[in-house]
């Protein structure tokens, strides 16, 4: 391993030393493909990212795919009802590792203005692991891009050996997180207590 | 010169470089993902994708195909009308040859008519 002193002084002489992990790491940074879907009224702000105004082109991220066989990053993009729930998880589970998940706007992250309706999931960190949360109602298309420089930093600081490696290289971590199911008043189980547990209340 | 003994000799060296230029990517891209992207299957990931929802019902079912039958009357009424207007009007002045060449065509058509008729295709109601 090369110590930082002399990396500097080999950059100014302009030889460019980089790991494995850094290239590696770089490389998926730059090429985050989100997953084309949209829920609610944030999917028009997320569309208009998309677009030549805010461009979000310039991170690497604007080839939304299809199908989530192919995409890296999953974008909550809108209020989730309990209907639409089973669905967001199942596609999460059907995209390949390493992924990631932004929750963009209030419902998203938790339920936003429609918390105290019946058929509103209290945000989608209940089932899936969020690594992003983006508030907002809705957020700006800049905010988007905020999210997506974040995850980028995040992917570039996961290092590939260690406890901290990203899921698909930790051998015991879960392959996927179980979709709820309809119950006959809510959602069963109504969260995930691996991903997400209920705060306790303050007496 | 060996290349000249054997003028193939060029073109197997071509087909083969060809080859490891398709072959060796792929290999690298396997091997890349074996090392740093093991799979990580399950019952949800391995499912056919259906937007989300879980797919009900086999894909192996039939379908019924009884349209054919209005695609071959089509054929014999329709068809049959657009030759028989310009084979009518020029009648008078066709040679043997395409008087029999349109006749084997009309019988065709007509077997096929024949065949509609016999299977009880033509009575509904």
């Amino acid at each position: 391993m090369m110590d930082g002193r002399l990396r500097n002084e080999l950059s100014r002489q302009g030889i460019v030393t980089i790991t494995l992990e850094e290239l590696y790491n770089w490389g998926r940074k730059n090429s985050v493909w989100p997953l084309g879907f949209g829920l609610a009224c944030c999917a028009i702000e997320m569309i208009a990212t998309s677009m030549a105004r805010w461009d979000i082109a310039r991170f690497g991220a604007e080839v939304f795919r299809p199908s989530p066989r192919q995409a890296d990053l999953m974008i909550v993009a809108g209020t989730v009802t309990k209907k639409m729930a089973p669905q967001v998880v199942r596609l999460y589970n059907q995209m390949p590792e390493p992924k990631y998940v932004i929750a963009m706007g209030a419902c998203a992250i938790s339920g936003g203005p429609f918390k105290q309706g019946y058929n509103v999931l209290k945000g989608i960190d209940r089932y899936i692991p969020v690594d992003v949360h983006i508030p907002g109602c809705p957020p700006r298309p800049e905010a988007l891009l905020h999210a997506i420089i974040t995850l980028q930093e995040k992917i570039e600081r996961q290092a590939l050996t260690g406890p901290e490696r990203p899921r698909h290289l930790l051998a015991d971590a879960p392959s996927e997180f179980p979709a709820p199911r309809y119950g006959d008043h809510d959602l069963v189980p109504s969260n995930n207590p691996a991903v997400w547990q209920p705060p306790a209340m303050q007496s | 010169m060996l290349v000249e003994d054997h003028p193939y000799l060029l073109i197997l060296l071509l087909s083969a470089a060809a080859a490891l230029f398709a072959l060796v990517p792929l290999g690298l891209s396997w091997l890349w993902a074996k090392l740093f992207s093991p799979p990580k299957s399950g019952p949800d990931k391995n499912a056919i994708y259906e937007c989300g929802l879980q797919s009900s019902g086999d894909a192996w079912v039939q379908f019924k195909a009884e349209y054919y039958l209005y695609g071959i009357i089509f054929l014999v009424f329709d068809v049959e009308t657009v030759f028989l207007l310009p084979f009518a009007v020029s009648f008078a002045g066709l040679p043997a040859g395409a008087f029999v060449a349109m006749i084997v065509f009309l019988l065709l058509l007509v077997e096929g008519l024949a065949w509609a008729w016999q299977k009880g295709v033509l009575t509904w109601a």
